[in-house]
């Protein structure tokens, strides 16, 4: 019995160490709302066939009713599909999945035209898709109408093709030609080949049927985990083109999985802890935010609700917070993955220990009462033993009947935190203030800590400041508290804080103010003084001004620190800075504007000069050509000056430098030439002149 | 001593005036065109002296194109002067027609700078 109860122990204390605590809801009607919310479209219509189904299969699980006008738009866009030749396999596919939650009204005739293309689909497909999409859609004519024959003659060819496409490792490829394999198209292929099982006009080699269970076993080594006990697939190659996240490659396979063990016979060979871990991981996720991730977990978990392999049962707890005070049950529930009822069971609480600590149980196992009207497990009262505190209890769920045991999957015994919450009594608090030497009191007040205190104490720096205090459990125990503080202000806003530490049962702390007064900075003066007890299990936590105290500190030597500088608020670190004025540089003093103009007519004074002192010298033009040649290029010399002096003009005002350039290029040609003629013209005359 | 040093400054004077006389018009005509020039920039000189110097660029402009005509006036006169020996080969009007593009040449200059 001891060595039992050893190895008992042993295992669990294995257990306890692999598996972290945690806890499951099934789903509930916050799934409800949001999948009403996510599934609504903008416009009348949804966008395609595909997202139809994904929003009424999720409708349908969880029990909502759709808008009606919805219906009929879709079933308008389902019997435009069916009825079209040039729909593709996917489209007839999606239709068809509609159809069987609209029940839309589809001729016979219609049904026995794409059964048809189907079956030459069938027969001729190569890529795991093709199989997939027309095995699939064949499967819902068969369900949605009797008079059409949708059975495959080859049955035995066509799942050895589909197998073809399959690895060693338990994983499929899309095609023969491409040579990367998914878990995602396993979950695909499996769901082809139950489609194939089902339309088999004869029976499937039982061979193929042992090898394909062989494969699944092989597939569900890849599992990979979580802490929490969850497990997934995930894919190892990150394929850009199309990548399955964990939730569609898990959802995918569960399709298949479950799809294939519905359509034959006996079992297939896997552990229920690993069907639990998939619905731990579909439930772990909460409620997701797209449409696509909440219809692939919905339809999964309905997938799993009620498979032939196991059927999971979710342990979860309504509350995980108990008070003392208020006397709260611990309450249980167990359901399925959908929140609906489990077979009769009952759920034992084996152990509860401290978290943390890896002392024995602190209860003796027991069997939790059951409520049918609420079909809930539940405990009339807390044991005892159970004081305030973090605690994981440790469930297991138990079967009545023993059939179920192969029918159901409860995953051994689940680890849940729970915190047990209650009033603690703060006693003999008091304060008091104490002689250095002697340690006798000079003052001491009782504090009652229920409510506001206003202790006067006043106190220098040869004396010390005790406060002391007991905390008190519900259940009598000593109590150690997450937060205990006192905390000395400053009328200047300083600050001290000091922890509380306790010896044995009593709480206490003595400031010796000689040694502090350093740390204090040497202020005196009135200090506000407060006290802070809190964990997360008090109920009444306690955060109270105790009093005052005048203290009475000497004066501050010259090198003495300074205080801290006054908080500064937080929020005006961000708020708007100072405005910043830009100094632009003082223009330079000008003169004023009549001096300039003076000096202008001044600086225009020695031209006059000039032009008076060439009239003095009897300035006169007689060289001048009078000849018409000569006389038109001394003209055209004059001008060419002229205007070279007026593109100078125009330069300074508004011309640039290129385009200047480029006219006095011209000018100067032209006076070049103009120049050349009248001046060699003046210079023979001249020379004519001189040599007559 | 002082009455002597004047009645010899009267005497220089009276004879460069009469030499003066015998000079050619067109030399006069240099002459005063570099006394014109030589003014302007003494009056831009006085204008600078009481308001400042800014724009530096536009004085230092203005009194080189006055500076650099008159250089350009003389060497026009050295020329010219037929009394000269060593530009005896050299027609007066190709003397001009250098001081033109030269003064030309100046006076873009001068105008780009001006700002």
């Amino acid at each position: 019995m001891a060595k039992n109860l050893g190895g008992f122990l042993l295992l669990v204390l294995a257990i306890s160490i692999c598996e972290a605590a945690s806890i499951f809801q099934p789903i509930s009607d916050s799934h409800r709302s949001a999948a009403l919310e996510l599934f609504t479209p903008a416009d009348e219509s949804f966008g395609s066939l595909e997202e139809a189904y994904e929003a009424l299969r999720t409708f349908e699980i969880l029990g909502i009713q759709g808008k009606p006008d919805i219906s009929t738009s879709s079933c308008q866009s389902v019997s435009e599909t069916l009825v079209s030749s040039s729909s593709t396999t996917n489209g007839l596919f999606h239709a068809l999945k509609v159809n069987r939650i609209l029940k839309c009204k589809i001729d016979e005739e219609i049904f026995q035209g794409i059964a048809s293309r189907l079956k030459a689909v069938v027969n001729d497909g190569n890529s795991l898709l093709d199989f997939y999409y027309s095995i699939g859609s064949l499967v819902l004519v068969k369900d949605q109408t009797s008079g059409v024959d949708v059975l495959l003659g080859d049955a035995n060819g066509i799942f050895r093709s589909i197998k073809a496409l399959s690895q060693s490792d338990g994983r499929w490829r899309f095609s023969s030609n491409n040579p990367e394999s998914s878990t995602y198209a396993a979950g695909l292929a499996l769901e082809a080949l139950a489609g194939v099982v089902s339309l088999a006009s004869s029976d499937i080699d039982h061979s193929l049927i042992v090898t394909l269970k062989n494969d699944i076993v092989k597939l569900f080594d890849s599992l990979e985990k979580y802490d929490d006990g969850s497990v997934y697939f995930d894919e190892k190659l990150v394929d850009a083109h199309e990548h399955q996240g964990p939730l569609s490659t898990t959802s995918s396979v569960v399709r298949g999985l479950t799809a294939f063990a519905s359509v034959i016979s006996g079992s297939i060979n896997l552990p229920g802890d690993k069907i639990l871990g998939l619905a731990k991981f579909f439930l772990g996720i909460g409620i997701p935010g797209n449409s696509k991730d909440f219809f692939n977990q919905i339809d999964s978990l309905a997938c799993l609700e009620s498979n032939r392999v196991y059927v999971p049962l979710i342990l979860s707890l309504p509350a995980t917070v108990l008070s003392l005070t208020k006397k709260d049950q611990l309450k249980v529930k167990v359901n399925t993955v959908l929140g609906s009822s489990a077979p009769p069971l009952a759920v034992k609480l084996v152990r509860a220990f401290i978290s943390g600590s890896k002392d024995s149980s602190v209860i003796k196992t027991q069997e939790l009462k059951f409520d049918p009207e609420n079909a809930v497990h539940f405990l009339d009262v807390l044991p005892k033993s159970i004081d305030v505190g973090t605690y994981v209890f440790v469930f297991e769920i138990v079967l009545h009947d023993s059939v179920d045991k192969e029918v159901y999957t409860t995953g051994g015994q689940t680890q849940v935190p729970i915190f047990v919450t209650g009033i603690i009594k703060i006693d003999n608090a008091e304060i008091a203030v104490l002689d250095s030497d002697l340690g006798s009191i000079e003052t001491q007040t009782k504090l009652d800590l229920a409510r506001e205190n206003a202790a006067l104490l006043s106190a220098n720096h040869l004396q010390k400041l005790r406060l002391s205090f007991q905390l008190t459990t519900p259940r009598g125990k000593f109590f150690k508290p997450h937060q205990a503080f006192l905390k000395l202000r400053h009328e200047t806003k300083v600050e001290h804080i000091f922890v509380v530490g306790n010896s044995g049962k009593q709480f206490e702390i003595i400031l010796d103010f000689l040694g502090l007064v350093e740390k204090f900075f040497y202020l005196s003066g009135r200090y506000d003084i407060q006290l802070t007890v809190g964990d997360a299990i008090m109920e009444n936590s306690v955060l109270r001004a105790v009093g005052h105290v005048e203290l009475d500190l000497p004066e501050a030597p010259e090198k003495a620190p300074q205080p801290p500088a006054p908080h500064v608020d937080p929020y005006s670190r961000y708020g708007p800075k100072a405005e910043i004025t830009h100094i632009f540089r003082t223009p330079e003093k000008r003169p004023p504007r009549e001096l300039s103009l003076a000096f202008l007519g001044l600086t225009l004074l020695p031209f006059v000069g000039f032009l008076i002192g060439l009239l003095h010298f009897g300035v006169n033009l007689k060289n001048f050509p009078t000849s018409a040649v000569p006389a038109t290029f001394a003209i055209l010399f004059h001008i060419g000056i002229a205007a070279v002096l007026l593109l100078y003009v125009l330069f300074w005002l508004k011309l640039d430098l290129f385009t200047t350039l480029k006219t006095l290029g011209f000018l100067g040609a032209f006076l070049m030439f103009v120049g050349h003629r009248i001046l060699s013209h003046l210079a023979s005359t001249s020379a004519k002149l001189k040599s007559a | 001593m002082a009455r002597s040093t004047s009645k010899d400054a009267q005497a220089l004077f009276h004879s460069f005036r009469s030499a003066y006389a015998a000079t050619p018009t067109n030399l006069k005509i240099i002459d005063l065109y570099v006394g014109f020039a030589v003014f302007t920039a003494l009056i831009q000189i006085a204008y600078i002296a009481i308001v400042g110097s800014f724009p530096f660029n536009s004085f230092l402009s203005g009194l080189l194109s006055c500076i650099g005509t008159a250089v350009l006036a003389v060497c026009l006169r050295i020329q010219v002067n037929r009394e000269n020996k060593e530009f005896k080969d050299l027609p007066p009007e190709r003397a001009f027609a250098d001081f033109v593009l030269c003064n030309l040449v100046l006076h873009l200059v001068i105008m780009n700078f001006l700002g």
